[in-house]
């Protein structure tokens, strides 16, 4: 049996590995992407998870339309769904409850609250780890974005390549099966090709719809 | 209100609707083979296609430059298992060191 104290204690300790990465997000956001200290800060309070807001400066970045950047970057929390769906009936909270806590819903409060067995040890791995990441994340993003900004040329430090670095790491535990190698490896390619002919964005979205579904058309088959 | 702004906007009000209605919606609603394969795939789809474009991608043409090390730099840290952080602030460094030579 699990004790409650080993669930908080695990719970703190994604919450400060995780919670870290806002120093590279805000640095990015502001040196390599141009926002303002505050747009930063107000996508870490109001957006409240990392991939989406990585990928929306990563399409700024590279001089995609910001509106449609977002709806990419979106695309990318829509897992944030079917978390909300595995955990809800393990944290079983009532309307208002779920309305307060809907916003902490991420990979990483989803990863250490989904696998507790009871009700009270899924919320206390919910609470703690989702809390200490939105405090230390959003501190994180505020000393990172005030760095950024007064770093002069990111190129200089290779803040530009470390983007690419950022979007390796969360795509990593993907490359574990052969699918997630594949769909990356199409996304990639397709978006390549798309780069010369379209506008930047556009070959993120390309490359991200082709995968996909080339994704949903290719089934494995089944080992028996 | 700058374009920026509105994206911020956007990405605030779509991702809370995402994770609200993820709490809130009965199970059986969105809990479909083809929506939950679709949805498993996205990350892996989307993240590849953001790193070509960042680390290929100047504009509208394509180049090599030190990025491109610093992203094998990051794979090779990703296999041995160095954490994130790190991780990405070495393959940063590795790229700034190239551009000085």
């Amino acid at each position: 049996m699990t004790s409650d104290r080993s669930v908080i204690v695990d719970s703190l300790g994604v919450g400060l590995a995780t919670g870290a990465y806002g120093v590279s997000f805000g640095a990015l956001s502001t040196s390599s992407s141009g926002l303002t200290v505050l747009q930063t800060c107000v996508m870490s309070l109001f957006v409240f998870t990392g991939a989406t807001q990585f990928a929306f400066i990563g399409t700024v970045a590279s001089g995609g339309n910001p509106v449609a950047g977002a709806l990419t970057a979106t695309l990318l929390g829509s897992r944030n769904l079917f978390y909300g769906l595995s955990i809800a009936q393990k944290l079983r909270l009532s309307g208002p409850a779920r309305l307060a806590s809907a916003h902490l819903v991420i990979d990483e409060s989803t990863a250490t609250s989904v696998t507790r067995d009871t009700t009270r040890q899924a919320r206390l791995g919910f609470f703690w780890t989702g809390l200490s990441i939105f405090v230390l994340w959003n501190i994180t993003t505020l000393l990172g974005a005030i760095a950024g900004e007064n770093i002069g040329d990111p190129k200089t430090y290779g803040l530009d390549a470390a983007v690419g670095a950022a979007f390796l790491g969360l795509l990593w535990p993907r490359l574990a099966t052969w699918q997630g190698r594949l769909v990356a490896l199409v996304g990639a390619a397709v978006a390549l090709g798309a780069i010369p002919l379209t506008s930047p964005g556009i070959p993120i979205i390309i490359g991200g719809a082709v995968a996909v579904l080339l994704g949903m058309l290719w089934q494995p088959r089944e080992r028996t | 209100m700058t374009a920026l702004w509105w994206g911020i906007i956007v990405m605030i009000v779509c991702c809370f609707a995402l994770k609200y209605a993820g709490l809130s919606v009965p199970e059986h609603v969105l809990d479909h083979p083809v929506t939950v394969r679709a949805a498993n795939l996205i990350p892996a789809a989307l993240l590849g296609a953001l790193i070509a474009v960042q680390v290929f991608g100047d504009g509208s043409s394509l180049t090599i430059d030190a990025r491109v090390l610093a992203l094998g730099v990051a794979a090779v840290l990703l296999m041995l298992r160095v954490p994130f952080l790190p991780m990405v602030f070495i393959a940063a460094l590795v790229a700034a060191l190239v551009r000085q030579l």
